[in-house]
C-alpha cells in the first residue's frame, strides 16, 4: 500500500477531502443504478402474479356460480 | 444468421438470454469494480505535479468514455428502430438514456470535485465540460421525451430523433481539448502513439474503463429486461414468469 497507515489514507496530504466523497457519490450513483431495475422487476411480477391470482378466483367463482 | 436477427426480435429470447448472460457478468462487474478502485486509492503512487487528487482520475475517465459510447448505443438503436421498426431497438434504446445520463452526471461531478484542488474552481464554461452538460441534457432530454408521450411508439420515434440529432455533439466532446485551448488536459492514453501516463498508472485505469463498459452493459440489460416484461404483460410468457417468481 502506498500510505502509511489509515489517518494518511484518509487525509491524502490534504486531497482526502475530495477524493473520497467523489468515490462515496459515484459508488452510491452506481448502487442506485443496479438496484432501481431490480426492483422494478420484481415489484410489477409481483403486481401481475396478484392480478393473475385475481383473475383465476373469478373465473373460478364465476364456474361455481354457473353451477 | 438470419435465425439470430428473428431470435433479437424475440422479448422471451432475449429476455432469457439478458438473464444468463448477467447471472455471470454482475458479479465480474462488481469484482472489477472492487479491485479497480481499491488499487487506485490505495496501491498507486500520487501523480508527481497533481499529488492524491489524481486518484479520482479512476472513476471519472470511465465514467466519461462511457457515457460516450453509451450515447452510441442509444443512437445506434434509435436509428435502428427508427429505419426497421424493430420493437426491441427502441427497448435498447430507452433502456440506454437513463444509465447514459447517470454516467455522465459521475463524469462532471468527480470533474468538479477534481477541478477545486487542481485548477482551483469548482466550474469553468470551457469546451470539453460544457459539450459534457449538453451530453447530460441530451440523455435527461430523451428520458423525459419518453415519458412525455401517452403513445409509446410516437414516443420512440421522437426520442430516436432526438438522440440521432445529438449525435453532432459526440465528435465536439472528444475533440473538444485539441479544438480549444482550455483548462482541461488533453487525453493522455492513446491508440496511436506514446501514452503520456506511466504504465502503473495506465493499469488500474484500463481495468476501471472495462469494469465501467461492463457496467453499462449490466444496467442496460437490466433495464431491458424490466422494460420487457412491462410491455409484454399481458402475454402467456410473462404471466408464467410473474406465477413462477412473483408470489415471494
Amino acid at each position: 500500500m502506498y500510505f502509511d497507515n489509515v489517518q494518511a489514507l484518509l487525509v491524502m496530504e490534504g486531497h482526502g477531502a475530495y477524493v473520497w466523497p467523489a468515490y462515496l457519490i459515484t459508488v452510491a450513483i452506481i448502487m442506485m443504478l443496479l438496484i432501481a431495475p431490480m426492483r422494478r422487476r420484481s415489484r410489477l411480477l409481483q403486481r401481475l402474479a396478484a392480478e393473475g391470482r385475481r383473475s383465476e378466483r373469478t373465473t373460478v367463482a364465476g364456474v361455481r356460480g354457473e353451477q | 444468421m438470419w435465425t439470430f436477427f428473428h431470435k433479437l426480435g424475440s422479448p422471451p429470447w432475449l429476455y432469457a438470454i439478458a438473464g444468463a448472460i448477467l447471472r455471470w457478468l454482475i458479479p465480474v462487474t462488481l469484482t472489477a469494480l472492487v479491485v479497480g478502485m481499491i488499487w487506485g486509492l490505495l496501491f498507486t503512487s500520487p501523480d508527481f505535479r497533481q499529488g492524491n487528487s489524481y486518484r479520482i482520475i479512476y472513476i471519472h475517465v470511465p465514467a466519461a468514455v462511457v457515457a460516450l459510447a453509451g450515447y452510441y448505443v442509444m443512437a445506434i438503436a434509435g436509428a435502428i428502430s427508427l429505419i426497421w421498426r424493430m420493437k426491441m431497438a427502441d427497448v435498447v434504446m430507452k433502456a440506454a438514456a437513463p444509465v447514459g445520463a447517470a454516467l455522465t452526471f459521475i463524469a462532471l461531478l468527480t470533474g468538479a470535485i477534481w477541478g477545486k484542488p487542481t485548477w482551483g474552481t469548482w466550474w469553468v464554461w470551457d469546451a470539453r465540460i460544457t459539450s459534457m452538460l449538453i451530453l447530460l441534457f441530451l440523455y435527461l432530454g430523451v428520458v423525459a421525451l419518453y415519458e412525455s408521450f401517452d403513445n409509446k411508439e410516437a414516443a420512440g420515434k421522437a426520442c430516436a430523433v432526438l438522440s440521432l440529432v445529438g449525435m453532432v455533439n459526440i465528435p465536439i466532446v472528444y475533440k473538444s481539448v485539441d479544438w480549444w485551448y482550455s483548462l482541461h488536459q488533453p487525453a493522455s492514453i492513446k491508440f496511436t502513439g506514446e501514452s503520456t501516463i506511466d504504465p502503473s498508472m495506465l493499469y488500474p485505469l484500463l481495468l476501471m474503463i472495462a469494469a465501467f463498459y461492463a457496467l453499462f452493459t449490466c444496467c442496460l440489460l437490466m433495464n431491458m429486461r424490466a422494460e420487457l416484461l412491462q410491455r409484454e404483460s399481458r402475454t402467456q410468457w410473462v404471466k408464467k414468469i410473474a406465477d413462477e417468481e412473483g408470489r415471494g
